[in-house]
């Protein structure tokens, strides 16, 4: 039996990040990272997020709109997203040169989001910059909404929302009313290409701009974050050791492995 | 005020995860350098029996959120039920282990008491009357230095990045009122393998790249199961559909730093050598020899993994009898 078909709004919580083929060096502040060299691409599970907006859209109708906070260079990630499909993008600008920890962001976010409608809010589990894992369930939790997280697979009938979370070792099904958040895991999509079409019809899609005051926010608290980094260093260099000698297969297996257990102690 | 240190436990399926042990130890460390007392939280059902070790480890007090609405976590009842102990506590710092669940705890948390919070932490420091804590960004390229305003000040520690240390404490177990409050998310139901042992928290990980040149990686789970550790996989090798995405080490995976880390058949591309670059002991097996992974492995063997490998599980055998 299939409940009545219900149209989805959906917003995607989208951060512009470094691509991850990216060399990351640190800047003379020793507190950020340099820009110079910088390939800037979605947050890839934010794509993610992004390409099972479109499908929940093609199987119940819709909207999905693009909800980032970031520097106006973050404009290009949005307009990828709208490329794919995505039918609206909002940014909220954060001013250069302030650093918002994951909590701060996820305030932006959630204060944004009380003036957008949404039955779904879809984001990346982790943006590959910060790894912070926390702006999804953090915005949940200050919209009030719950949220489950490294989602594999969903499906939506009936105003409820059944997930697949990955967690060690396997999965767990979880099932939560709308409105709700989830984030996602590889795996759940392989996300499309935006099409020539797509790029051309995009450059006439709706980019909201705002910035913190004009959401209510006091751009000087947002400055202040909870968590603040006070120095950053790349870990130590790994050298290149030693080849294993050995005539055949089987002297280089031997040797190693008896390398590893009487030097190395590894085994 | 007392100060005090909160360790929250995560067990599963009436065993806590290596990361428990891992975040109570270094819970202990940061409660003696601050002078004050560690309690540690366990929730689940019918817990007792399994909790009263806990004191060996270094808790001085075991809280017990004992109850049948709590055997499997649920996002939503979980975070109300800490957050209503950390209330009554009023620790300053609360520390777990960065697992799927912990991050989701501390995510959620963290908005709750509008506290500061750190992820992924692989070193913790307690100086000049100050927490600082080393946290692991851009998948391991890059590792802050983090401090904090306000407190509890969350840690979630990386597996695999703390020593387990004992420490003989009293552990006085304490049953604490379960309300898991106002919550929406329903258990359906949950597939496990048994027996697997989890990628982040291996002592030993052998992965597998496109070098496996298909989904047969038999050689490569039995050098794993002789060694108790577990299979990973490159991107190149998960985006082939070889392996699942749960599998993948590197910076769109998972980071991991077990002891030692085989890695065969795997170039090394900048992504993945950042996911396992804090691995004790590097081995790479690789049939090019100016594949990039060299120049990161302690140990290298120029050759045929599919010949190298089930070689070295045979003297692996031989070793252990």
């Amino acid at each position: 039996m299939k409940g009545k078909v219900k149209k989805v709004e959906i917003v995607v919580l989208l951060k512009q990040v470094p691509a991850t083929e990216s060399l990351i060096g640190i800047a003379g502040d020793g507190i950020s990272i340099k820009t110079d060299d910088i390939k800037w691409v979605i947050n890839p599970y934010d794509e993610f997020a992004v390409e099972e907006a479109l499908r929940i859209k093609e199987a119940h109708g819709g909207s999905v709109s693009i909800l980032s906070v970031g520097s106006e260079r973050s404009v290009e990630a949005i307009r990828t997203a709208l490329a794919m499909g995505a039918d609206k993008g909002i940014l909220i600008d954060a001013p250069a040169g302030i650093v918002y920890d994951g909590l701060t962001t996820a305030k932006v976010l959630s204060t944004a989001l009380k003036e957008i409608p949404f039955d779904v809010i879809i984001a990346g589990q982790r943006a590959v910059d910060d790894d912070n894992f926390q702006v999804g369930p953090a915005t949940a939790e200050f919209l009030g909404i719950p949220h489950i997280s490294m989602v594999i697979k969903q499906e939506i009938a009936d105003g409820r929302m059944t997930c697949h979370r990955t967690v060690e070792g396997g999965t767990v099904v979880l099932q939560t009313p709308l409105p709700a958040l989830f984030t996602t895991q590889r795996g759940i999509n392989e996300p499309r290409y935006a099409s020539l079409p797509g790029i051309m019809k995009a450059k006439k899609k709706p980019i909201d701009m705002k910035n913190a005051s004009d959401i209510g926010l006091d751009p000087d608290t947002l400055g202040k974050p909870l968590m603040k980094i006070v120095s950053l260093k790349t870990p130590a260099e790994r050298k290149r050791g030693i080849m294993i000698d050995g005539e055949t297969a089987q002297e280089k297996a031997a040797n190693l492995v008896k390398i590893l257990h009487e030097e190395v102690k590894a085994l | 005020m007392a100060q005090s240190v909160l360790s929250i436990a995560e067990q599963s399926e009436g065993k806590f995860r290596k990361v428990t042990y891992e975040s109570l130890s270094e819970g202990r460390r940061i409660a003696d350098q601050m002078g004050c007392e560690l309690a540690v939280l366990v929730l689940g059902n019918t817990i007792e029996d399994i909790s009263k070790e806990l004191g060996q480890f270094g808790a001085d007090r075991i809280l017990l959120a004992d109850d049948p609405s709590l055997v499997e976590y649920l996002p939503d009842a979980y975070a109300n039920v800490v957050a209503d102990v950390i209330n009554t506590e009023t620790p300053d710092v609360v520390i777990l282990g960065a697992s799927t669940q912990g991050k989701d705890i501390a995510a959620r948390l963290s908005a709750r008491l509008n506290a500061p919070l750190a992820m992924d932490c692989v070193a913790v420091r307690f100086e000049n009357n100050e927490l600082t804590a080393t946290r692991s960004m851009f998948g391991g390229k890059i590792l802050a230095d983090v401090v904090f305003e306000g407190t509890p000040q969350i840690l979630a520690i990386r597996p695999n990045s703390s020593m387990i240390a004992k420490a003989d404490k009293s552990g006085s177990i304490e049953k604490i009122q379960v309300d898991t409050g106002t919550t929406a998310v329903k258990f359906i139901e949950k597939q496990l393998e048994t027996g697997k042992v989890e990628l982040t928290e291996a002592d030993i990980v052998v992965s597998g790249g496109r070098g496996m040149g298909g989904p047969d990686f038999s050689a490569l789970e039995e050098l794993a199961k002789l060694l108790n550790g577990a299979v990973g996989a490159s991107r190149s090798a998960v985006d082939e559909g070889w392996r699942s995405a749960a599998d993948q080490v590197g910076q769109t995976g998972k980071v991991v730093s077990p002891n030692l880390y085989i890695a065969c058949g795997i170039s090394g591309a900048i992504q993945h050598l950042a996911g396992m670059s804090s691995s004790k002991v590097i081995v790479a097996i690789n049939k090019d020899s100016d594949a990039p992974i060299f120049s990161k492995a302690d140990y290298g063997i120029e050759g045929d993994l599919f010949e190298i490998v089930p070689l070295i599980s045979e003297e692996i055998k031989k070793l252990n009898g």
